[in-house]
C-alpha cells in the first residue's frame, strides 16, 4: 500500500464514480420491471459486480496500489468463496439427477 | 543503511513538521511508519478476507434454497419493499463516496473537511439503519417474522393461481433476517468506528505523515457497502415482474 | 557443572519483568506463547481424562459405566476439548507464536495487541467450555449435526456454540498476524527461499485458519440463531436441509485437520534436517508441498458426507479430489526419508518423536486414502476405522510433531535441557501405548465396531481391552514430559545458545532470547540448513 499514501484520487473521479454508480443503480430498479426471464438475475448480478469493483478499484484505491499482495487477497477471497458456492452446488444441483 | 534503521527520518514524502503524528504513533517493533503502514494495511485486507468467508456462508444457504425453492422465494421477495431497499442502496454509496472524501482530506492533511466528511458518513450510515428499522418493523406488522406468528398471505406476481409455501416463504425470511441483520450489525459497529475516527480526527491525531486508521476503517467500510450491493439484487429483485 | 552463565543472571523475557500483570497484559510474543502453552496443555488434560473414561467405560461390552446419555456426553466432550482447544492452537499458538518471528528475524508479530486478545477469547472460550463441561455437557459430538443440536439436544449447545465461535477468533487472528507478519516483517536477507519450513507450514497453515474458520463461524451463528430465535435455515419443518449444516461445517473442519497436521510437519523438516545434519532434500518441493496442501484441503470436504444422502455424483467427484491431497503429504514423507540417507542421523529424543510421527503419520495418511475410496468408505464409516485413522494423523502425528518441536527448543525457551534419559524413555513410552491402543481398532473397525457406542458384542471385547490398556500406557507416556519439563525449569542443565549446533536464526540468539529477540538486528546471508558449514563446529550442550 506504499503508493496509496502519495497517490491523491482527484475529486472529479471520486464525484465521477459516485455518480455511475447511483445511475446503475437506478438502471438495476428499472430493468427489474421488464420481464427478462431468467435474463433479469444474470443482469442485475452483472451490474453489482459493475459497482462492487468500481467500489474496490476506485474507492479503495486497489486501481492505484503497486501492491501485487492486494489484487492476490482479494483474488483469494473470491476464489476461495467461489469454491464454497461450486462445490456445495455440485451436491445441491445433482441430487435429482438418476 | 542507516535510512530504513532510522525512525525519525523514514517516512517518505513527510515535510519536517508535520513529522510529528508518525512519530509518535510509530511501534517499536516496527523499522519505520512505511512498514507499519504496509503492515496495518495486509491486515485489514486480510480481515476483510475472513468477513468475505463469513457472509459466504450464508450467501451458499441462500443460493441453495433459492434455486430449490425460486417460486416461493420469488413471491416472499415481492412483499419487500424495493423502494426502500434501492434507497437505502443509494444512501451507502453516498456514504461511501463521502469515506473516500475523507481519506482524501486526511491525505492532505485537511484536518477540519476530515471531520465534516467522516460525519456525513456517520449520517448516511445511521440514515441506512433508520430504513432498516422502518423495513423490519414493516414485516413485523404483516407477520412476516419466522417464528413470530408467521402467516404469509402474498401471491406471486403473474401467477396468481399458484399457492406459495409457506414454510419455504419463511425460509426466505430467516435468511432476509440473518443476512441484512448480520449486515446491519456491522453498519452498527462502523457506526462506532466513525465515531472513534472523528473522535480522533478533532484531537489532531492523524496529519499527512500517518492517517493509516482512516484509510482501513475506510476500507472496512467499503466492504459493508459492497456486501450490500449483492444483498440488494440477491433478496429484493429475485423478481419483480410477472414473469 | 554448567560452565554457561545462569540464565537468571542475564536479561531475557522471563526476566524482564515481573509480576502478574507483567504477564496477563504481555505483549511479548513469547511470553504470550507461554501464556498458551500452560492453557492449551491444561485442556490437553481435560481432554485425555474424557479419553480415559470412554476406554474405561468399552472395558466391558455391556454399557455399565455410565447410561448412554452419558457417554454421549463424553466422547462430545473429548472432541470439542481435543480439537478446538487443544489440535488447532497446539503448535501455532504456543510454538509458532514464539518462533515465528525470531526465525524471520523480527522483534514481534505484526500485531501484538491482537495477539495477546488472540489468548483471552482462547481463555473465553476455554471457560465457556468449561463451564458447559460442568453443568451436564453435550451430546451432540463435536459435530453437532441439525436437526439434532438445533431441535432435540440440551440448550448447552448454544453456550458451546458460542464458545466454540469465539475460539474461531482467536484461531482468525493468530492466522492473520502471521500472514503478515511473514510477509512484511523479514529480515534483510531473509528471501522466501531462505524461510524455515517451519515457516513455510505456519504460512500455509494461517491461510487456511484465514479462509476457512469463518465459515465455521457463521455456521454456529446460524445454528445459535435457529436454537434461540427459531430462525430455520437447516430445519427440515421450513424445507431446511440437515445437509446444507453438514457442508458448511465440514468446509471449515476438513481444512482444520490440514490446520492441525502442518505446523507438525513444518517441525519434522527442522528436526530430521538437524539430527541427520543435512539440508532438507527438495527444499522447493517441500515447502510449496506445504501450500499446495493448504489450496487442496479445501477441495475435499464432502468426503464426510459419503452416506449422509448427498448426491452420488458429487461424491464421486469428492472421493476423485481427496486422492490428490495424498500426494504433497507423500512428498514430504519422501523428502525426510531422501534428507536421512546419507546424513549422520543421531537418536536424541526429538529425533525419536520424528521417526515416530513419520511411521504413524504414514499409515494415518494411507488409511485416509482407503477412507476416500467410496465402496470402503460404505463399509468402514462410523466405524472404529475412521477413528483409528484419525487419530493416528492426529496423536500419532499431530501430538508427536509438537512433543518433538516441544522438546528440541525446550532449551531456547527455558535456556535449560530436559534430561535426555527421560526423553528417550517417554517417547518410547508414547509410542507403544498410542499403537497399543489405536492399532486394534482399525480391525474392531474393520469387522464392524461403530463408533460413538457405549456397548458393543462381546466378539470384540479382546481388541476393546487392548486398547484400553494402550490408552493408559499413553497417559503415563504423556505424563512424564509434564513432570520432567517442569522439573527442567529448576533443576535441569543450563543450556547454551545452540545446543543442537542447530541451523536457523533462532539459534543464533541467547536461550532464552532477550525481549527484543536479538542482540543485534540480524541480517541474513545465509541459506536456511546451512549443515554443511555448520558440520566443523562441535556440539556443545
Amino acid at each position: 500500500m506504499s503508493e496509496n499514501e502519495h497517490h491523491i484520487v482527484p475529486v472529479k473521479l471520486y464525484m465521477l464514480i459516485g455518480g455511475t454508480l447511483l445511475f446503475f443503480t437506478w438502471v438495476t430498479y428499472a430493468v427489474s420491471k421488464i420481464d427478462l426471464g431468467p435474463l433479469n438475475t444474470v443482469v442485475a448480478l452483472c451490474i453489482a459486480t459493475f459497482k462492487a469493483t468500481l467500489v474496490v478499484l476506485i474507492f479503495m484505491h486497489v486501481k492505484y496500489t503497486s501492491e501485487k499482495l492486494t489484487k492476490a487477497v482479494i483474488f483469494s477471497a473470491i476464489f476461495f468463496l467461489g469454491l464454497l458456492l461450486t462445490l456445495s452446488l455440485a451436491d445441491f444441483g445433482t441430487r435429482n439427477w438418476l | 543503511m542507516s535510512a530504513s534503521h532510522a525512525t525519525t527520518a523514514g517516512s517518505a514524502g513527510a515535510h519536517a513538521g508535520t513529522q510529528d503524528a508518525a512519530q509518535r504513533e510509530l511501534r517499536h517493533h516496527f523499522v519505520d511508519m512505511q512498514q507499519q503502514s504496509n503492515t496495518a494495511s495486509l491486515g485489514m485486507w486480510l480481515f476483510l478476507v475472513t468477513e468475505v468467508m463469513f457472509f459466504g456462508g450464508m450467501f451458499c444457504a441462500y443460493l441453495i434454497y433459492r434455486l430449490a425453492y425460486y417460486k416461493d422465494f420469488a413471491a416472499a421477495s415481492q412483499s419487500i419493499d424495493v423502494r426502500w431497499g434501492a434507497l437505502n442502496t443509494a444512501v451507502l454509496l453516498v456514504s461511501s463516496f463521502t469515506m473516500a472524501m475523507a481519506v482524501r482530506c486526511a491525505q492532505l492533511g485537511k484536518q477540519k473537511l476530515l471531520v465534516i466528511f467522516l460525519l456525513f458518513t456517520m449520517l448516511f450510515g445511521a440514515t441506512f439503519l433508520g430504513v432498516k428499522a422502518k423495513e423490519y418493523y414493516d414485516k413485523y406488522e404483516e407477520h412476516h417474522i419466522p417464528a413470530m406468528n408467521f402467516n404469509f398471505d402474498g401471491k406471486l406476481l403473474g401467477h396468481p393461481e399458484y399457492v406459495v409455501n409457506q414454510r419455504h416463504a419463511e425460509m426466505f425470511f430467516s435468511i432476509y433476517f440473518a443476512m441484512t441483520g448480520m449486515h446491519a450489525l456491522h453498519m452498527v459497529i462502523g457506526l462506532g468506528l466513525m465515531a472513534y475516527l472523528i473522535i480522533a480526527s478533532s484531537r489532531g491525531k492523524f496529519d499527512t505523515s500517518y492517517y493509516t486508521p482512516v484509510e482501513n476503517i475506510g476500507l472496512y467500510w467499503h466492504f459493508v457497502d459492497v456486501v450490500w450491493i449483492y444483498l440488494f439484487p440477491l433478496l429484493y429483485l429475485i423478481s419483480r415482474t410477472k414473469g | 557443572m554448567a560452565t554457561a552463565v545462569m540464565p537468571e543472571q542475564r536479561t531475557n523475557y522471563l526476566n524482564a519483568e515481573h509480576g502478574v500483570k507483567s504477564w496477563l497484559l504481555t505483549t511479548d510474543h513469547k511470553r504470550i506463547a507461554l501464556l498458551y502453552m500452560v492453557s492449551v496443555t491444561f485442556f490437553f488434560f481435560i481432554g485425555g481424562v474424557y479419553a480415559l473414561l470412554i476406554r474405561l467405560e468399552l472395558l466391558t461390552p455391556a454399557g455399565d459405566l455410565v447410561q448412554a446419555d452419558t457417554y454421549n456426553r463424553l466422547f462430545s466432550g473429548h472432541g470439542i476439548v481435543m480439537v478446538f482447544f487443544f489440535l488447532i492452537p497446539v503448535v501455532p499458538a504456543i510454538l509458532g507464536n514464539f518462533l515465528v518471528p525470531i526465525m524471520i528475524g523480527a522483534k514481534d508479530l505484526a500485531f501484538p495487541r491482537i495477539n495477546l486478545l488472540s489468548w483471552y477469547l482462547y481463555i473465553i472460550a476455554g471457560m465457556m467450555v468449561i463451564h458447559v463441561l460442568l453443568t451436564g455437557g453435550v451430546d451432540t459430538g463435536w459435530t453437532f449435526y441439525t436437526p439434532y443440536s438445533t431441535a432435540f439436544a440440551s440448550p448447552k449447545v448454544v453456550e458451546t456454540g458460542l464458545a466454540v465461535f469465539i475460539n474461531g477468533f482467536s484461531s482468525i487472528f493468530t492466522g492473520l498476524n502471521f500472514i503478515v507478519t511473514i510477509h512484511r516483517m523479514r529480515a534483510p536477507g531473509m528471501t522466501w527461499s531462505r524461510l524455515p519450513l517451519f515457516i513455510w507450514a505456519n504460512y500455509a497453515t494461517s491461510l487456511i485458519m484465514v479462509l476457512g474458520t469463518p465459515v465455521i463461524a457463521i455456521t454456529l451463528v446460524l445454528l445459535v440463531l435457529e436454537r434461540v430465535f427459531h430462525l430455520g435455515i437447516f430445519d427440515p419443518k421450513l424445507g431446511g436441509d440437515p445437509l446444507l449444516f453438514q457442508h458448511l461445517f465440514w468446509f471449515y473442519s476438513h481444512p482444520a485437520v490440514y490446520i492441525m497436521i502442518l505446523p507438525s510437519m513444518g517441525i519434522m523438516s527442522e528436526l530430521i534436517a538437524c539430527f541427520s545434519r543435512k539440508r532438507i532434500f527438495g527444499f522447493q518441493f517441500v515447502a510449496l508441498s506445504s501450500v499446495a496442501i493448504a489450496v487442496l484441503g479445501f477441495l475435499v470436504w464432502a468426503h464426510h458426507m459419503f452416506v449422509a444422502g448427498m448426491s452420488v455424483y458429487a461424491a464421486l467427484i469428492f472421493s476423485f479430489l481427496t486422492f490428490f491431497i495424498g500426494v504433497p503429504s507423500a512428498i514430504k514423507v519422501f523428502n525426510w526419508t531422501a534428507t536421512m540417507y546419507k546424513g549422520s542421523v543421531t537418536y536424541e529424543t526429538p529425533m525419536l518423536y520424528a521417526f515416530g510421527f513419520i511411521g504413524l503419520f504414514t499409515i494415518g495418511g494411507l488409511t485416509g486414502l482407503f477412507l476416500a475410496t467410496l465402496g470402503i468408505d460404505i463399509h468402514v464409516t462410523d466405524t472404529y476405522f475412521v477413528v483409528a485413522h484419525f487419530h493416528y494423523v492426529m496423536v500419532g502425528g499431530v501430538v508427536m510433531g509438537y512433543l518433538g518441536g516441544l522438546h528440541f527448543w525446550w532449551p531456547k525457551i527455558t535456556g535449560r535441557m530436559y534430561p535426555e534419559g527421560l526423553g528417550k524413555l517417554a517417547a518410547l513410552i508414547g509410542f507403544i501405548g498410542f499403537n497399543l491402543t489405536f492399532f486394534p481398532q482399525f480391525i474392531l473397525g474393520y469387522v464392524g465396531m461403530p463408533r460413538r457406542y457405549y456397548q458393543y458384542p462381546p466378539e470384540f471385547q479382546m481388541l476393546n481391552v487392548l486398547s484400553t490398556a494402550g490408552a493408559t500406557i499413553l497417559g503415563v507416556g504423556y505424563l512424564f514430559p509434564l513432570v520432567y519439563l517442569i522439573w527442567s525449569l529448576k533443576y535441569g542443565e543450563v543450556a547454551s545458545d545452540n545446543p543442537w549446533n542447530a541451523a536457523g536464526l533462532e539459534w543464533k540468539t541467547t536461550s532464552p532470547p532477550p525481549t527484543f529477540n536479538f542482540h543485534e538486528d540480524p541480517v541474513v546471508d545465509f541459506e536456511a540448513y546451512n549443515y554443511d558449514e555448520l558440520k566443523e563446529i562441535p556440539r556443545e550442550r
